[in-house]
């Protein structure tokens, strides 16, 4: 499943977050979205998700329903009386829904996505008990058994340890493996080059897109921190429209 | 001998607080109703304290006193006017506020201020239009000394149909509670989940506005979820506490109200709100006590 952004706009208030974006990502491709801070990067994941609305073009190929998004984990109530296990269980939801109750199997799935991500013997742990790195882990187990062919990740590797990135890295290359499609958001460019075999350099336009080695040269990574410090209060109305 | 002297102060303490319940019908009425009330209510409470809605809930009951107020200017004391003034009022409130939230960059808590205050305003402004004097005690501070059947009947229907409601949407309001976004993503859900929590709201605070009044019915929904914090870390403990500690309530506030003669309704709630300030002190998670003698720590 091949996904298609056409001329897409995105806006708060009017003011461009994402500029005319035009870019495709193939199936099975692992892409970092990266960019200076305000560069759009998180509103165009969450286009992605389906969490909001485009100002103008398309977002194609992409079915909300067959998206594992894992969020930022500031976006989470930790202090809900909730477990471990429960928390995976939520990304089972496309199957439950309101009323179905827990198969056997479909426990032994949330078990064995704890035991994935090296969280085994966690199940009854409230969330509130979690440290950061413990609560990404539980994140990503739900994404796990979301089970879904395109996985967007915001910000998965901020402020967790050295060991916690290696683990959920392994977990990655697996999905990579597996040629589900990986669009991550990131600001850290030496995992970048590390690990991603493709980025897409925002900068609320698009600087580049393509190979990791070819987008994040010094002199794109200057222009995009340029172009994003010219937000401007008293800017003219676009004239360039959607072909 | 001896037996009979032990069972004379027993049979003293059952009479103090049995007899009012088995010799006074009202009293019976009385309590079946606030049972009735806390178990739909008070679920409803446990959630509306952990998606800190507390304060949207005191707005939802102040919004429903003036549809209340026009169905009793129309139909008089009605059940089925007050009933329906109180359901229509609070759900076009809701509504409306939750469309605002949800359609523009106003948060939900400013929305819904913004609303209760003109549904607010509007019921005043048609009470005085009609040069009414009307007695508004009822709707104020609630019945609950005069159920009748009617209303009783009424309040267990609220609470069956608060009880099958919350059932169905448990898990989304779980997952809406811990993770808002994550149902966004699957259809109406999330919509589903919030709206139908709202309504939940609603009803609850019509049903406790029959017997507590508009004023105190938020009370029963806040007071025993908040307390039960302090005991229990599960959400199925919480819920099971906080329902024990509003049933614990009732029979305490109906005593307190048939021996000392005051109204039946604060005495209830004022009775929860001595288990919740008790609560603060001696609860054993987060309690001041538990804090204090707190000396020992674990190895791992």
């Amino acid at each position: 499943m091949t996904i298609q952004l056409s001329n897409l706009t995105l806006a708060y208030d009017r003011h461009p977050a994402v500029h005319h974006l035009t870019a495709t990502i193939a199936q099975g491709e692992w892409l970092a979205i990266v960019g200076p801070n305000g560069a759009g990067k998180s509103t165009l994941l969450n286009a992605m998700a389906g969490f909001t609305q485009t100002h103008e073009g398309r977002i194609e190929g992409l079915c909300a329903s067959q998206v594992a998004y894992l969020p930022q984990q500031t976006l989470l109530d930790k202090s809900f009386p909730m477990t471990v296990f429960e928390l995976v269980s939520t990304g089972l939801w496309h199957k439950l829904g309101l009323c179905k109750s827990l198969t056997m199997q479909q426990s032994r799935q949330c078990a064995d996505a704890l035991a994935a991500v090296g969280l085994d013997g966690f199940e009854k742990r409230m969330l509130s008990t979690l440290s950061g790195g413990q609560l990404q882990r539980s994140l990503f187990a739900r994404v796990l058994v979301q089970d879904q062919p395109v996985i967007l990740l915001d910000e998965p590797f901020n402020a967790i340890d050295a060991k916690t990135l290696a683990d959920l890295t392994q977990v990655i290359k697996q999905w990579h493996q597996a040629k589900r499609t990986i669009i991550m958001v990131t600001h850290d460019l030496d995992y970048v080059h590390e690990y991603c075999p493709q980025a897409l350099l925002l900068a609320r336009e698009c600087i580049g897109h393509g190979p990791t080695k070819v987008v994040l040269t010094q002199e794109n990574l200057t222009r995009a921190r340029r172009l994003c410090e010219s937000f401007d209060d008293h800017a003219q109305w676009c004239t360039k429209r959607a072909a | 001998m001896h037996s009979g002297v032990q069972n004379v102060p027993l049979d003293i303490n059952f009479a103090l607080f049995i007899s009012p319940f088995s010799e006074y019908m009202f009293m019976q009425r009385a309590l079946i109703g606030s049972f009735a009330v806390c178990l739909g209510a008070v679920p409803v409470g446990v959630f509306m304290t952990l998606r800190r809605m507390s304060l949207t809930g005191d707005a939802m009951a102040h919004a429903i006193l003036p549809g209340a107020a026009v169905a009793y200017l129309i139909s008089g004391l009605s059940l089925i006017g007050l009933t329906l003034g109180g359901l229509v009022a609070g759900i076009v409130v809701a509504a409306l506020a939750g469309w605002v939230a949800r359609s523009t960059h106003i948060k939900e808590d400013t929305s819904l201020a913004a609303f209760y205050l003109i549904s607010l305003a509007l019921g005043v402004v048609i009470l005085s239009l009609k040069h009414s004097n009307v007695d508004l005690f009822h709707v104020l501070f609630g019945n609950i000394l005069a159920l009748d059947n009617a209303a009783l009947y009424l309040l267990a229907g609220i609470c069956s149909i608060s009880l099958f409601i919350l059932a169905i949407l448990y898990r989304a309001l779980v997952i809406d509670c811990v993770d808002p976004q994550f149902l966004r993503r699957y259809g109406p859900a999330s919509g589903v989940a919030h709206y139908g929590f709202l309504f939940l709201m609603v009803i609850n605070l019509v049903a406790g506005f029959h017997a507590l009044g508009t004023l105190m019915a938020i009370g029963m929904m806040i007071l025993p979820a908040a307390a039960a914090r302090f005991w229990m870390k599960t959400l199925d403990g919480m819920l099971l506490v906080a329902v024990l500690i509003s049933l614990a309530g009732c029979v305490t506030g109906l005593l307190i109200s048939f021996y000392v003669d005051l109204p039946a309704g604060p005495a209830i709630v004022l009775s929860v709100g001595v288990f919740y300030i008790a609560s603060i002190f001696f609860g054993a998670h987060g309690g001041f006590l538990s804090k204090v003698f707190a000396n020992q720590h674990l190895t791992g």
